[in-house]
């Protein structure tokens, strides 16, 4: 059970249930997730105009009700943060986290900011568990992903708006597609599959005024497209709308991203460097499936290696801090700390360095510096009014995973503060 | 709107120069006295500060960890001829030769847990089992506000449960405070030794900030700025010394679990201890004579020394009264002898802790006897202790 909630989940919550059944508990989460409220994209997108409008500058005339950037960043990740926090169905918000990483909208690109949340709940959220297709068709179409890898703005260069106005290709989102989302870096693709596949989604665009439309603010820019059929990984793709769909949708189920995607599955729930049996029955629920999500994430919980020897994945920041509030039984009211603490670790909220997300690999968060960076926010965290008993968090928590010199460290320490500040600064806490 | 409302609107928008002249104004002594109340973390070996070298059974009870006879190299400054005081207190030493230091033998709160998470919470709840509260708050209640807007103070990082309830109390911590004492890292260091990415990653990072494998050990000192209780204590007493200051203030210091090797150990953590307790002393200036302090840890530690060198969780140990309102330069102590021992491994206390608070809160803060079982619900048996303070 504690396997479960360590590596699957986001780490128990003290005070949570202790479920009698594993398997039957993370399998029950496999359904889909609650709706995560939020402003409407419209909003999210109004910001990012009057932001570019220089409408948030001291004296200019801001229409009534635009919100700006940062204001709609923080709340968002508020709300993310205090439904990480109290999440009953973690195993679904993990998987949530594995595929927002996945198909990354980072803030680090300044226009993103207001739009990386509703890019997590519109386009991320909801195909969870549903199909892989589904998702990178949605992801790819949000003006998130747009806004993130330019692909708003690519035109082709014998399109209507290539020829006139001397705009041309843009295929950064085609690469990365490639790439990062699906086939992965030795899918077998060329600079011209690359080149085609840009071209093939020339004309996907962000609607504006009159021609924005809610759910995803996506339109369709004839006059940007690229005319006539093009080819991509030795198949043929239509003119149009439709020919983009088609390929996203032969992208998604091509056998080298069910390689890839497994790949990182169970690197993520097994171990850094993934065993090739568990890749392989991954790989074959996906191409059976036609990249179902919910039978895949069975599929994983029904790997013998991810309950093989436990902690052999270290937490990265985001999930380290999660585990050490839930392991507290931390409320609501420790959604700001969540989101401080994660920022000052590394890991800050939708800030990936690149689309490639972040690291999944114990090397890239264990320096020197990010370690005792853990170390002093868990001792602040120890200080503080109504902590609870780190006896009773170390047996909720690890329990026998603990090693035996860490139990007693904790049972013998000095005071509560110091018992405490020795477990989660263990290193069997710093694992899952 | 009643009294104090407006009392405490009038005091809200006063400017500083009307409150100090409030200060200034003829007040009663227990207005103007100072408390400080120091949580040693960990339990002090007791026996270690304050040597009973008179009793036949020391020595042999002690063994390596009984220090030589006063006058002797090494030895213990002595206290009037039967205890002696560990010499890295030399400072507290000179505070009882004038009549300061009170030092407080075979004392115990009313628990007999061994646990320190139990014996801290109930030592600063004052009570058998832990509140919500703590007891030096709850004495806030009656104290005189005499226009002083926080008239309560934590000095560290965080507010002990000793402070916190229903009054607010202000908190101060001079830059750097509140890090993680240089034993706990040492024993982090050791649990991370046996993971291969990890280990020597944090090891590096703590090298980085000035931990060596030296430090950890305890064989050089920590890097500067780390002497946390120093600064506090210092920082404390300048505080407390203004005239609007405040009149009450906690602050702990740990270190003091010596499971092992504690000869070494308990020398740099008194010695600590010695130097921050005279830096409040020399921080309060001339408040330093309306100042009590009461040094207070949760229990003593085994009469008998363990196989490592060290002392185990015990029952009576010691405290210290000091402060120029104190009557001191004697010991305060109903001693039980070594011969006997509770549960035949620790020191038998004789006294309740309980008492020793009361008296002061009583006698120094000049406290209503409400207050006082306000402060320690079901104290009766416990009741104050009388003559803490010079007349």
């Amino acid at each position: 059970m504690r396997i479960a909630a360590i590596r699957f989940g986001l780490g128990h919550r003290l005070g949570a249930a202790v479920p009698a059944e594993a398997c039957d508990w993370l399998t029950a989460q496999i359904q889909p997730l609650p709706e995560a409220p939020g402003p409407s994209l419209a909003d999210c997108m109004a910001s990012i105009r009057a932001q570019r409008a220089n409408g948030f500058a001291p004296g200019a005339t801001l229409q009534e009700g635009v919100r700006r950037p940062g204001e709609i960043a923080r709340d968002e990740g508020l709300a993310w943060a205090r439904r990480m926090i109290a999440t009953e169905a973690p195993f679904a918000e993990r998987m949530a986290e594995f595929w927002s990483n996945h198909l990354t909208v980072s803030r680090r690109r300044g226009q993103t900011v207001p739009v990386s949340g509703a890019y997590h709940r519109q386009a991320i959220r909801p195909h969870v568990f549903g199909r892989f297709e589904d998702m990178l068709l949605a992801s790819a179409r949000h003006p998130g992903m747009m806004l993130y890898l330019d692909n708003g703005g690519s035109s082709g260069p014998n399109s209507q708006a290539g020829q006139r106005n001397n705009r041309g290709l843009n295929e950064n989102f085609a690469r990365e597609l490639l790439e990062l989302h699906t086939v992965g870096v030795r899918g077998g693709y060329s600079q011209a599959d690359v080149t085609s596949l840009a071209l093939i989604l020339t004309g996907w665009s962000i609607g504006r005024g009159a021609e924005f439309s809610e759910p995803d603010g996506f339109m369709f820019r004839p006059r940007a497209h690229e005319p006539g059929p093009k080819t991509l990984l030795g198949r043929e793709f239509l003119e149009g709308e439709e020919g983009g769909i088609a390929a996203i949708r032969f992208l998604a189920n091509h056998p080298r991203t069910h390689e890839f995607l497994a790949t990182k599955l169970v690197r993520h729930f097994v171990a850094d460097e993934p065993p090739a049996g568990a890749v392989r029955r991954v790989a074959t629920k996906l191409a059976e499936t036609g990249s179902d999500l919910a039978a895949t994430a069975r599929a994983l919980v029904a790997l013998p290696e991810a309950w093989g020897p436990p902690l052999t994945k270290l937490r990265a920041p985001q999930d380290f801090a999660l585990a050490v509030l839930r392991g507290m039984g931390a409320r609501d009211e420790a959604a700001p700390a969540l989101l401080g603490a994660i920022a000052n670790m590394a890991q800050p909220l939708w800030t990936a360095s690149g689309p490639n997300g972040w690291p999944d690999m114990a090397g890239e968060w264990a320096s020197p510096e990010q370690l005792m960076r853990r170390l002093d926010w868990v001792n602040q965290l120890a200080g503080r009014a109504g902590a609870p008993d780190a006896r009773d968090v170390a047996e909720a928590t690890l329990g026998p995973l603990l090693s035996g010199e860490t139990t007693n460290a904790v049972r013998r320490a000095g005071s509560a503060r110091e018992a405490m500040v020795l477990l989660l600064a263990s290193p069997e806490f710093q694992r899952r | 709107m009643n009294r104090r409302t407006l009392l405490g609107l009038t005091g809200g928008l006063a400017l500083g120069g009307s409150r100090l002249a409030l200060a200034q104004a003829p007040t009663a002594r227990a207005a103007d006295a100072r408390f400080v109340v120091v949580l040693l973390r960990g339990a002090l070996d007791g026996l270690s500060a304050v040597q009973p070298y008179a009793d036949p059974a020391f020595i042999a009870r002690r063994g390596p960890l009984a220090l030589p006879q006063p006058g002797q190299e090494g030895g213990v400054l002595d206290l009037g001829g039967r205890f002696g005081l560990h010499p890295a207190l030399r400072r507290l030493h000179a505070m009882f030769a004038a009549g300061q230091a009170l030092p407080v033998h075979a004392v115990a709160g009313p628990y007999r847990s061994r646990s320190h998470f139990d014996a801290q919470d109930m030592l600063e709840s004052g009570a058998e089992l832990r509140l919500s509260s703590g007891w030096l708050n709850r004495a806030l209640t009656a104290l005189p506000s005499g226009g002083i807007s926080r008239a309560g103070l934590a000095v560290g990082v965080d507010v002990p449960l000793l402070l916190r309830g229903p009054i607010r109390v202000g908190s101060y911590a001079p830059a750097g405070a509140g890090q993680v004492e240089t034993g706990t890292l040492a024993q982090l260091a050791r649990l991370h030794q046996a993971d291969p990415l990890l280990g020597p990653a944090f090891i590096e990072g703590l090298r980085a900030r000035g931990f060596s494998g030296a430090v950890l050990a305890g064989a050089a000192p920590p890097p500067g700025n780390r002497n946390g209780f120093i600064a506090l204590a210092s920082a404390a007493g300048r505080l407390m010394a203004a005239a609007d200051g405040p009149r009450v203030a906690a602050m702990e210091m740990g270190g003091w679990d010596t499971h092992a090797g504690q000869v070494p150990r308990l020398q740099g953590a008194l010695g600590e201890l010695d130097t921050g307790l005279d830096a409040l002393r020399e921080g309060l200036g001339e408040a330093w004579a309306r100042t009590a302090v009461l040094v207070a840890t949760e229990f003593g530690r085994t009469v008998r020394i363990n196989g490592t060198g060290g002392t185990d969780h015990g029952t009576g140990g010691v405290a210290f009264v000091l402060g120029g309102a104190v009557a001191g330069g004697r010991v305060l102590a109903d001693w039980p002898g070594l011969s006997d021992l509770y549960e035949n491994r620790d020191l038998t206390p004789t006294l309740d802790l309980r008492s020793l608070a009361k008296g002061l809160l009583r006698d120094h803060l000049r406290l209503p006897t409400a207050t006082l079982a306000q402060a320690f619900p079901g104290s009766d048996a416990a009741p104050a202790q009388a003559g803490l303070l010079r007349a």
